[in-house]
């Protein structure tokens, strides 16, 4: 059994305070009723109120959603034919390419990214929009999506698709039937990873962008610009509030599904 | 090869030639255009209407001229080369913070290690522009941070943080923490203790055995997290815009000022393919080493 | 598991030999089959035939071809060369989804996602059988297998042994024209094993489907099998009866293979019909032999005999034709038997076993002590190659 040592718990105490108090500071100070940043004038959720009533903070936040949910569910099919071709496809002309192709987004710079689509849309397009946004971050979410996916498939055992193959299900047939329903949590994660990309990215949807379409993040970054706003500390607090509940739960709920596995597999063992 | 395997890999590979090949495609031979009072602001513009002479046309007055204003212009060289040198600097910070955490978690009774891992993820989850965000209020003049050590006597005078190259460290820092302690974590995390009871029994000290046999084993998790946080701070934006000064210079912001503010597209194009060129070189040892990383997992 | 031990003599006893009978159709041909992954040559120009209901074993060491065999019988690898017939029709352009055969993994490769009751009915859902009977074959499978109990359990809930039967099950399920079995089971302990082979050849038995498994355990595939292949380089060495493939190996390769062996080299004289004499060391008797080979006189050839039919002694037998006078270097006590390690004048090392019949402490022979070793002229085996 393993237990802390004092060196161990002090760098992680902290690390973790290093990447938790910026926040908790941010989400105290949300309920400030005064304006100044340090300086604490009681409790109040008066910018939650003016926050809630502000129509292009509303507008923005609605933009940014539609965003993403087009964004994940476009990436997330994207996504995972892209991983796999590239893990089950064999080979094909151009793969080299191909497999490049799919990598070098995820270690590109937003303003690369961002100037380059830009530029590719005023070709296109006679206007951008939504719908330009909607393809840019597709374009580079869909590359996270197919890390997170092939890394599944990667470890899934590809005699089950052979099995089923054997069994006389057709290719299509044994990968809905047999391959998606054991990649899912994979594709789920993927799907939540390239949602809350898009719902993050500010560079590129800042050039990409057209009018009528400024996203949450163009919203923030233009107020805080010239300074700490309580209103965005109040619109950060509903964010991290959303995030932390998900993430916790999504945890848990994995969490007691190995647990309860486990249980199986011991139990298994024990009545044979 | 049959239509549906045509079409399971022709679809993929289609979206990312139309949205992220041929837009590269198009930076190069803007970067090699010159600009114009024009819409697209930039000239020449290929005009396949006029065939073959207008192909021939358009390549004979392409140049490089947009390549040779970046070297002579100090702001452009002092600008890569200070995005290298805070890079560089985050990078080795990062390393300083993250692995002692990373070494903390991997060394954490079982039953704490998938706490410690969520703790560690949760805050890559969160809105980056908002964790940047949250150090404006700390770092700046009234800020939390100068409070807290004019509170306690340590200063008389607030410093100045906000808008200094320091506060753009601490941002990276802070950001990229988690792309840093989650690859050394799972090489350490891999590493059996049975290895340092060895060298304990061939005459290590605790101390000796952490330098000659963690420390090399956890090298290609060290090797991958500095790359996973310097190549994408070299064309950082938003944090050298929130916390940088006036005079923190990162390529990131150059490239989009000159192209929103000063609309040079020629120009921002041709810093584009300049930090990319200084980009291949990381992003090759990189790919380099996740396939070393690989090989040795199989 | 009250199984009738049935050993490869009752084989031979119920006559069951297609093999031997020019009028057999056989159900799988190779024809000159070559498969080769870019230089490697996987199954080199290789012909067999195997019949209905046979239990036909794969044997050799890894990377010997015989998991490549095995897929292109399966549909997953093609021939590079050559016919792979089945029931005289050419299967190769046939994808794996069409083919009358099903394979048991060797991973089992159960879908996670599905009960035990679905991974059975996965192939028949697929199949022209009408729904309403789909239920019938499962049940029927789950009782052939004794998985009832079982049937609602995710592969995870069970324990390798039930997981093997499910594999097992569900590749019977669909009544296939051919099992394929890849190293069945591997993945169980010995105990487990030796069970289960038992119950493997009665399924086979009662379902009357013919098995081709992929083995590379030689104990496994002399159980089970009516005849064995022995594979090496993607070619078949020797393809027999486990008693054939043991008692009458055709090379030192296959001799040695399976189990223990003797080898002693020598020259081949006095070559009569039917016998000769090996002489294999100066100052020696030579080795006195029957064979069946073509054999010249001064022949380099090879004498392989397995260590069981050697006695050890004090006196030579004198109704044994050989002798040979050596030093005991090793023993080797198993339980029910001893090894003894015998080294001759020569300096070739012979293995002789004995059957411990009597207490530890009345054996007659230890370490150093000098003895004869007997054995008779039909025991071992002349082998050219």
């Amino acid at each position: 059994m393993r237990r802390f040592s004092w060196f161990n718990i002090t760098s992680l105490t902290l690390g973790f305070a290093f990447l938790y108090i910026p926040m908790i500071i941010l989400v105290i100070y949300s309920f400030n009723g005064g304006r100044l940043v340090t300086v604490w004038a009681g409790f109040s959720t008066k910018w939650y109120g003016e926050l809630l009533s502000n129509e292009d903070f509303l507008n923005a936040a609605w933009v940014t959603i539609r965003v993403a949910l087009a964004t994940a569910t476009l990436a997330t099919i994207l996504g995972t034919l892209a991983a796999y071709v590239m893990i089950r496809g064999g080979r094909f002309f151009g793969r080299t390419l191909f497999s490049g192709m799919v990598v070098a987004p995820l270690v590109m710079p937003d303003v690369i990214l961002g100037l380059s689509l830009l530029l590719l849309f005023k070709v296109m397009f006679s206007s951008a929009g939504m719908m330009t946004v909607i393809l840019a971050h597709t374009t580079f979410t869909m590359c996270y999506v197919s890390v997170v996916v092939s890394s599944r498939l990667v470890s899934f055992d590809k005699s089950l698709e052979e099995a089923a193959l054997d069994l006389g299900a057709t290719p299509f047939d044994a990968f809905k039937s047999v391959t998606l329903p054991n990649i899912a949590p994979a594709v789920v994660s993927g799907w939540l990873l390239a949602f809350t990309l898009s719902l993050d990215d500010l560079v590129i949807a800042s050039f990409t962008t057209g009018p009528g379409a400024t996203t949450l993040p163009i919203k923030i970054f233009s107020a805080v610009r010239l300074g700490v706003s309580p209103e965005i500390n109040a619109l950060s607090t509903i964010m991290i509030g959303i995030v932390t509940i998900g993430v916790i739960s999504f945890s848990l709920i994995n969490k007691r599904q190995v647990a309860q596995r486990l249980r199986d597999e011991k139990t298994a063992e024990a009545s044979a | 090869m049959n239509l549906r395997r045509l079409l399971l890999i022709g679809v993929p590979y289609a979206w990312l030639l139309v949205f992220f090949l041929v837009p590269f495609v198009i930076v190069i031979k803007i970067s090699l255009s010159d600009i114009a009072l024009a819409i697209p602001p930039y000239t020449p513009t290929l005009e396949l209407s006029e065939g073959w002479q207008g192909i021939k046309g358009f390549f004979a007055q392409l140049d490089i001229d947009n390549f040779t204003f970046l070297t002579t212009d100090p702001l452009y060289v002092k600008a890569y080369w200070s995005s290298l040198q805070i890079a560089f600097i985050s990078t080795a910070l990062t390393l300083l913070v993250a692995y002692p955490m990373a070494y903390g978690m991997a060394r954490a009774p079982e039953e704490w290690r998938a706490t410690l891992m969520m703790l560690v993820i949760l805050p890559f989850w969160t809105s980056f522009l908002i964790r940047v965000y949250s150090w404006m209020g700390i770092l700046g003049k009234e800020g939390f941070l100068n409070a807290a050590l004019l509170w306690l006597g340590l200063i008389d005078e607030p410093l100045t943080i906000l808008n200094t190259n320091t506060a753009v460290y601490i941002g990276i820092v802070y950001t990229y923490l988690p792309f840093m302690i989650l690859p050394i974590y799972a090489t350490l995390e891999k590493l059996d203790d049975s290895l340092l009871e060895a060298a304990e029994d061939l005459g290590c000290t605790r101390t000796s055995a952490f330098w000659r046999v963690t420390l090399p084993l956890s090298r290609p998790g060290v090797v991958a997290g500095c790359f996973l946080v310097f190549i994408p701070a070299l064309g950082e934006f938003v944090i050298p815009s929130l916390l940088g000064g006036s005079d923190t210079l990162m390529i990131g912001k150059v490239l989009y000022e000159e192209f929103f503010s000063n609309r040079d597209w020629p120009v921002a194009s041709a810093v584009a393919v300049v930090l990319l060129l200084i980009l291949v070189i990381p992003i090759i040892l990189f790919q380099r080493n996740q396939q070393k990383q690989l090989e040795a997992d199989q | 598991m009250a199984q009738s031990p049935r050993n490869s003599f009752s084989h031979a006893a119920t006559a069951f030999a297609p093999w031997n009978d020019p009028n057999a159709q056989p159900l799988i041909q190779f024809k000159n089959v070559t498969k080769r992954f870019g230089d490697f040559v996987a199954i080199d120009n290789l012909t067999i035939d195997i019949y209905e209901r046979e239990f036909f074993a794969l044997l050799g060491p890894s990377g010997c071809g015989k998991t490549t065999l095995m897929r292109m019988l399966a549909g997953f690898e093609n021939p590079s060369e050559g016919q792979i017939l089945l029931g005289g029709k050419d299967i190769v352009p046939v994808p794996p989804n069409k083919r009358p055969v099903n394979m048991m993994f060797q991973s089992y490769a159960l879908f996670p996602h599905l009960s035990v009751w679905d991974n059975i009915a996965f192939g028949l859902k697929r199949s022209d059988m009408p729904k309403d009977q789909i239920g019938d074959r499962v049940a029927e499978m789950l009782r052939l297998t004794r998985l009832d109990k079982f049937a609602k359990r995710k592969p995870h809930q069970i324990s390798g042994g039930q997981r093997q039967r499910v594999a097992l099950a569900r590749s019977l399920a669909k009544a296939p024209k051919l099992l394929l079995l890849d190293e069945p089971l591997g993945a169980l302990d010995k105990k487990l094993r030796n069970e289960t082979q038992f119950e493997l050849m009665d399924i086979q038995e009662k379902t009357g489907t013919t098995f081709v498994i992929v083995t590379h355990d030689q104990e496994e595939a002399m159980t089970v099998a009516s005849r064995v292949a022995v594979m090496d380089h993607g070619k078949m060495i020797q393809v027999d009866t486990p008693a054939g493939i043991y008692e009458n190996p055709s090379s030192v390769y296959v001799a040695d293979f399976i189990g223990d062996v003797n080898i002693i080299e020598g020259k081949a004289a006095k070559v009569a019909s039917g016998t000769l004499e090996l002489h294999y060391a100066e100052g020696a008797e030579p080795i006195k032999a029957t064979t069946d080979a073509t054999v010249t006189e001064g022949q380099s050839i090879s004498f392989a005999i397995r260590p069981e039919k050697i006695a050890v002694s004090t006196e030579p037998m004198a109704d044994r034709a050989n002798h040979a006078r050596g030093k005991i270097i090793d023993i080797a006590y198993l339980g029910n038997v001893s090894t003894y390690h015998v080294r001759l004048p020569s300096g070739q090392m012979m293995s002789a076993q004995m059957t411990n019949s009597r207490r530890l402490a009345r054996r007659d022979f230890t370490w150093e002590d000098e003895v004869w070793l007997s054995w008779t002229d039909t025991a071992g085996v002349i082998l050219t190659e």
